[in-house]
């Protein structure tokens, strides 16, 4: 660590006395690098067994890692609480200027807990801590426009982060995002509702401070080495030249587009919603998170008549990304790109996340298809594959949960589908709802398995398109230890806090070589040791909260439709599984791993 | 931003004078802030101490010692582009080094001779 390191130290806040105090913590930062390291350190020590996830005991956790604010593309933040859509670990990462904002400010860990009694938005700058009020704020629009008051309000524009719910987030809504910097998000899990639970609007953070190194030439040599393989490398280009929108057309050419609630996996109209059909027609601005040279964020301009006046426009610009056009694009049928667009507009308005909000649409058209429910469920509805006026008026609903059916479907389609029925179509693993790749076996156990039930925990799409090349079988063995191998490194990354985009670039060499600067001399063995840790501490704690690999459910509708390595069958899924338990449960609980 | 500070092989904020901030929100795009290079520098003109040196053909070199922390230099400046370094205290002034063109991947700022008579485009 580097000498005096304000990152030991952890700011706690309290919305109910409205107090704040630091606590020093270096253990968190030395012994396990910080992040998701510290982050779920945190999370066992502040979140009692069975807390309710929306009751003023449940932690909101916010950390940064060390290299944060120190090398490029060290650029996430890391949110750990308990989930309210899965009932266990809620975990999810943010770019825009939250970790340089939090890092600067001279934190390595953000802890809230308790609840508001009004509304209440936080302004953190260096040492000062403010309860604003944001009684004024609540039920404001969308979240943009909150954005827009506080950047008004605050101080340090440019160095800043404002993090913020939106309606959804307020109503509690179990998907809910935290939106920060207008396009990035806390996405999954429902971090959202967490906020809002808290009477917990927004939080603004900034500061401005420097770090010395031992060996300042070496922090020189090793930053312009990073740097220069981000903005040359081959393995970065995807994202700053197309963005993530460019796997729609490959993967409605392999067949594992997920299509209509998986009832295909190829959509006939994927070249109108291709990465390149965006970027050709809409593409109007890309940017970056801060100190990230590689500028993914890629944002349509969308020009909007008025409906009454001729000659009279307004222009949205609106960010897209694979994920998003898949959930709220193939998904629900939508083959436009501007259609897809405002749907994704209401969804960001809403403070909503994109991939569970789509996959909620789509498992209610099939309900709705099926007369499984009817327009009394829906609201007078009456929800078709590809309209996409309707879809906004479903997802305003679902935040405004004007019946039974709604309240029910914010709770997610876990829930929704225990309640009313559709299970065999009701796309969720582990409670939290499908990612955009119906790529082979692996992919679904990944999702089935990954703390975080995500297509990043493991990247089984990614194992599975590699078989698909190759034209291996896998073997339950070896998909759980690579997907086991996968996210145990990963949970490396996610503690420095690296961006995945540059998951090629930082490999364990670069990783060590960065830490180097900050005065450790670390092996492969010890950070894999190190991440292995650290993924054990998670699934410590969602077992703690009753997660359990026996009682997992698959969606039946997976088998229904063929992807790239054949039909799936469930003994293979489930033996994977079972593999991924014993792997896991071999590995120990805690070893004092020597960093420094 | 953070060229400046790692220019002295540090890392962090605190010694920015470049500064890059949303042109009111992301989706606006974003405004850049930085010393001009005066051939008439206000700065210098309200600096009590002259710390603040004419350097040919544009802008100012800061004397430290000098400096009494007064900050008039900070709000003389039309543009805003004359920065306070918290860590010092002491105002953080571009010196056209060049060093942040370095780390610029798409070729925004670049670093060119000023022309006759100072001030950048």
């Amino acid at each position: 660590m580097i000498e005096s390191d304000p990152i030991v130290k952890v700011l706690h806040i309290d919305l109910t006395s409205r107090r704040s105090w630091i606590k020093e913590q270096p253990e968190l930062f030395e012994k396990r690098l910080g992040g998701a390291g510290a982050a779920i350190e945190l999370l066992h020590k502040e979140c009692p067994p069975n807390t309710d996830p929306l009751s003023p005991d449940n932690p909101i956790i916010l950390a940064v890692g060390q290299l944060n604010a120190i090398f490029p593309i060290a650029s996430k933040m890391a949110a750990m609480f308990k989930s309210p859509l899965t009932g266990n670990l809620g975990e999810s990462y943010g770019g825009g200027r939250s970790a340089i904002a939090l890092r600067m400010a001279g934190y390595g860990a953000l802890i809230i807990k308790g609840r508001s009694e009004t509304p209440i938005y936080l302004a953190i700058h260096d040492s000062e801590v403010n309860f604003r009020d944001a009684s004024v704020l609540w039920g404001m629009g969308g979240s943009s426009t909150v954005g827009r008051v506080i950047r008004e309000r605050e101080p340090q524009a440019g160095i800043r982060t404002i993090m913020r719910i939106g309606k959804a987030g307020e109503r509690l809504v179990s998907y809910a995002c935290v939106v920060t910097e207008t396009y990035r998000h806390f996405g999954r899990l429902g971090l959202g509702a967490v906020f809002g639970s808290k009477k917990l609007k927004a939080i603004a953070i900034s500061g401005r401070r420097t770090f010395k190194f031992k060996d300042p030439k070496l922090y020189r040599t090793t930053y312009d080495e990073i740097f220069k393989a981000l903005t040359t490398s081959p393995l970065m280009k995807k994202y700053h030249e197309l963005g993530t929108a460019m796997n729609i057309n490959p993967l409605n050419e392999m067949k594992a587009l997920p299509t209509r609630n998986l009832t295909k996996s190829n959509f006939e109209a994927a070249e109108e919603i291709s990465g390149e059909t965006f970027a050709q027609r809409y593409l109007g601005r890309r940017v970056a998170c801060a100190h990230c040279p590689v500028s993914c964020i890629h944002i349509a301009a969308l020009r909007i008549p008025y409906e009454t006046e001729p000659y009279f426009y307004k222009t949205k610009m609106i960010s897209y990304d694979y994920e998003l056009i898949y959930s709220l694009g193939s998904m629900l049928g939508i083959g436009a790109a501007d259609e897809v667009l405002k749907l994704i507009d209401e969804v960001e308005t809403q403070g909503l996340d994109a991939m569970s909000t789509g996959v909620a649409l789509a498992w209610t058209t099939e309900m709705q298809q099926k007369r499984l429910i009817t327009e009394n469920e829906t609201a007078g509805l009456t929800l078709k594959w590809g309209d996409y006026t309707t879809y906004i008026k479903t997802t305003k609903n679902i935040v405004t949960q004007p019946n039974d059916f709604y309240t029910a479907l914010a709770h997610g389609v876990d829930y929704a589908s225990s309640k009313y029925g559709g299970e065999e179509f009701a796309l969720t693993f582990g409670g939290n709802e499908m990612p955009g790749y119906h790529t082979g076996p692996v992919a679904h156990i990944g999702y089935l398995v990954g703390a975080r039930h995500s297509h990043l925990d493991g990247a089984g799409y990614s194992l599975d398109e590699k078989l698909a090349k190759a034209g291996k079988t896998p073997t339950p063995q070896t998909v759980a230890e690579a997907l086991l191998t996968e996210e145990q490194w990963r949970q490396i990354l996610s503690s420095m806090i690296i961006c995945y985009f540059a998951r090629g670039i930082y490999t364990p060499e670069i990783v060590a070589k960065a830490y180097r600067v900050l005065g450790y001399q670390l092996s492969y063995d010890d950070l894999m040791k190190t991440g292995a840790n650290t993924l054990k501490s998670k699934y410590n704690f969602k077992r703690r909260e009753g997660f359990d690999f026996e009682r997992l459910k698959i969606p039946p509708r997976i088998f229904e439709v063929p992807t790239p390595l054949g039909t799936l069958t469930e003994g293979f899924i489930r033996e994977t599984i079972q593999n991924f338990k014993n792997l896991l449960e071999a590995t120990p609980d805690s070893e004092s791993v020597r960093l420094q | 931003m953070f060229a400046c500070t790692r220019r002295y092989a540090e890392a962090g904020l605190s010694r920015s004078t470049i500064h890059i901030k949303s042109a009111g929100g992301f989706e606006r795009g974003f405004v850049i802030t930085v010393c001009r290079a005066c051939p008439d520098p206000p700065c210098m003109k309200v600096c009590p101490t002259n710390a603040l040196i004419f350097r040919k053909p544009g802008g100012v070199t800061l004397i430290p010692s000098k400096c009494i922390m007064c900050k008039n230099c900070v709000k003389e400046c039309t543009v805003g582009a004359i920065f306070w370094d918290e860590e010092i205290n002491k105002p953080a002034i571009c010196v056209y080094c060049g060093y942040c063109v370095n780390y610029c991947a798409y070729n925004v700022i670049k670093l060119e001779p000023l022309p006759e008579g100072g001030g950048s485009k």
